[in-house]
């Protein structure tokens, strides 16, 4: 009884160190771009007890949120695996030996308990919420015809959404819901429809003679934002989330392109040709002047993804090749991340999904922000891009 | 405050003590991972017609080779007409095959060695009134895909100014854009690149009389 009641004790010290550590963290990083976790830092973690998939899955999630895998010497943090047809896991502190979680899981594949242990430890410290159990959609090249494809996060369990034998581009998610927008040729023209995936429902929003594309949903589902060439050239628009009530933002004769909402849906940050060279733009989304966002150090800026917390912009910048960089909403200097393009953000705000491109293909690589780590994501055949990241 | 995170502090704490303890033997407390996906099944809804857009001014077009310029913004250009106009159509690939325009590298404007293709197709156009077109622009691989899909109908909007130009009625050609989805020539080089960059002409003729 003695005992049990200092075990207990030990267990509580301990956890109030580490939640007050979290603490301490969240309240130094709040004015960093990226919350919580600095620049580089990455957590030092080793793996006993598993093997296979549940292993290899645990290890890509871990690595791609802000973990090492190292050798049990080098480790902060100690993962006990249990496999079998229940995964269980126990993860402590090497060094005072305290427990940080201990979890069993059931129901699902090897993979999806993996995920779920992933998303727990992170959870449990760094105090984020995880991701490895999010889902993405994106754009899948078979030479003449393209088709949108949606998976989990590390690109498994890929899912063909069209079979039109047409051309498709630029797949958004509706937040919280199995639902997409993107264009489809299969009309003879560049058109936007919404797709309820659970119901498979597909309606035209917008589908004017000429150029209907680039649909970006507001953070509460309610509105659109989208690219039309009805006026006479390419310019920005928003909606209601079926079409109706369409509002012109711009009349350049210049091209606008990739419109991204701010998360309180106030703004809209697009790309104008306006100059002559493409670069970074905000606009009211109820209407008003656009500004140009000031990018410092890059030139030819596209494809500009809001992260969901509001503080950062990510997009591409062609410099000779394509590179994925950020920028502060609020605009200043840009920094330049790896080579890559068309960014968009994981619901963490420090996770990106990227379209890589070598000489003869294109593929997905996610990237952590804070650690700039970077890795592919399990492939289908035919060339990947344009991905969207399921909030 | 203070007092209500420590009490949260002291359930979580107990709850993960008495989980490590449980774990030991059976693993109690299951965390539920929720099944399979729902399977992605579609049943086409059919689509509905545009709602028909109102008619719009048409905005004077500026004279002179270049089109667009890269400097001045002239606002919006000629809106372009609605579906129902080109219903029935029949699409006639062949007789431009040889008159596609090709543009310089992020470009739509018109260059001098272009303007005489377009002009043939304008006369054509001017002799046939019954006759309607449509152009489909095209980009090579050196840009992002949207940006690319918004430069592709510049230049098939920058071909249509060219003949609105010429007297041509604006409303008569439709536009198109496929930006780098559809290559002429799918090698990644100088050469390939120049034939992708381009604006492709079809003649769209009225359906046989019956």
């Amino acid at each position: 009884m003695k005992k049990t009641i200092y075990y207990i004790t030990i267990i509580l010290l301990s956890h109030v160190s580490l939640f007050t550590v979290n603490r301490i963290q969240a309240q130094e990083n709040g004015a960093i771009e990226i919350k919580r976790r600095a620049a580089g830092e990455q957590v030092p973690i080793t793996i006993e007890g598993l093997s296979g998939e549940a292993l290899q899955t645990l290890e890509f999630d871990l690595d791609i949120m802000g973990f090492e895998i190292v050798e049990k010497e080098k480790a902060q943090y100690l993962i006990k695996g249990k496999p079998g047809e229940n995964l269980q896991a126990v993860v402590s502190d090497t060094v005072t030996g305290a427990p940080v979680l201990s979890k069993a899981y059931s129901g699902g594949s090897v993979r999806a308990q993996a995920h779920a242990l992933s998303d727990n430890i992170v959870e449990a410290i760094l105090g984020e919420r995880g991701i490895a159990q999010t889902t993405i959609a994106f754009k899948v090249d078979f030479g003449l015809n393209s088709e949108i494809y949606i998976s989990d996060y590390d690109g498994h369990n890929a899912i063909a959404v069209t079979s039109d034998h047409s051309v498709v581009a630029a797949p958004c998610w509706v937040p919280g819901q199995r639902a997409l927008y993107y264009t489809s040729y299969k009309n003879g023209n560049p058109d936007i429809y919404y797709h309820a995936l659970s119901l498979g429902l597909r309606k035209p929003v917008a589908r004017f003679l000429g150029l209907n594309t680039s649909v970006a949903v507001s953070p509460d589902g309610n509105r659109l934002a989208m690219i039309l060439s009805k006026s006479g050239s390419p310019d920005l628009f928003v909606s209601d989330a079926d079409g109706n009530n369409l509002k012109q933002l711009t009349k350049t004769k210049a091209s606008e392109s990739s419109p991204a909402w701010s998360p309180d849906g106030q703004t809209v940050c697009f790309v104008s040709r306006v100059t002559g060279r493409a670069a970074l733009y905000t606009i009211s989304s109820g209407g008003g002047e656009m500004q140009r966002l000031r990018a410092a150090g890059i030139s030819n800026a596209t494809e500009p993804a809001w992260s969901p917390d509001g503080k950062t912009i990510a997009f591409t910048a062609q410099m000779g090749g394509f590179n994925i960089c950020t920028v502060p909403a609020t605009g200043g200097t840009a920094t330049i991340l790896v080579g890559g393009e068309d960014p968009s953000w994981a619901p963490n705000s420090s996770t990106l999904i990227f379209t890589k491109r070598t000489a003869t293909d294109r593929y997905l690589c996610l990237l952590d922000v804070p650690t700039k780590e970077v890795k592919n994501i399990a492939r289908v055949s035919g060339d990947s891009s344009q991905p969207s990241w399921a909030k | 405050m203070k007092s209500a995170n420590l009490t949260k502090i002291l359930a979580l704490g107990i709850i993960l003590g008495i989980g490590m303890v449980g774990c030991k033997r059976t693993p109690k407390g299951l965390t539920p991972i929720p099944g399979t996906k729902p399977s992605v099944t579609e049943t086409e809804a059919k689509p509905k017609p545009p709602a028909p857009s109102p008619t719009e001014n048409v905005k004077p077009v500026n004279t002179g080779n270049d089109v667009e310029s890269a400097d001045v913004d002239t606002g919006d250009g000629i809106p372009l007409p609605t579906a129902e106009m080109f219903e029935g159509m029949i699409k006639d690939t062949n007789t431009f095959k040889a008159n596609t325009v090709y543009f310089d590298f992020d470009s739509s404007v018109i260059k001098s060695s272009e303007q005489s293709k377009i002009e043939e197709v304008g006369q054509h156009l001017k002799d046939n009134p019954g006759h309607k077109l449509l152009i489909e622009g095209h980009c090579d691989e050196r840009g992002t895909e949207e940006y690319n899909r918004a430069l592709g109908e510049r230049r098939a909007l920058s071909i249509r100014e060219y003949l609105a130009n010429m007297g041509i009625d604006p409303q008569r050609i439709r536009t198109l854009s496929w930006g780098e989805d559809r290559p002429a020539d799918p090698a990644h080089n100088e050469e390939a690149w120049a034939k992708n960059r381009r604006g492709e002409f079809s003649l769209l003729l009225p359906p046989e009389n019956q």
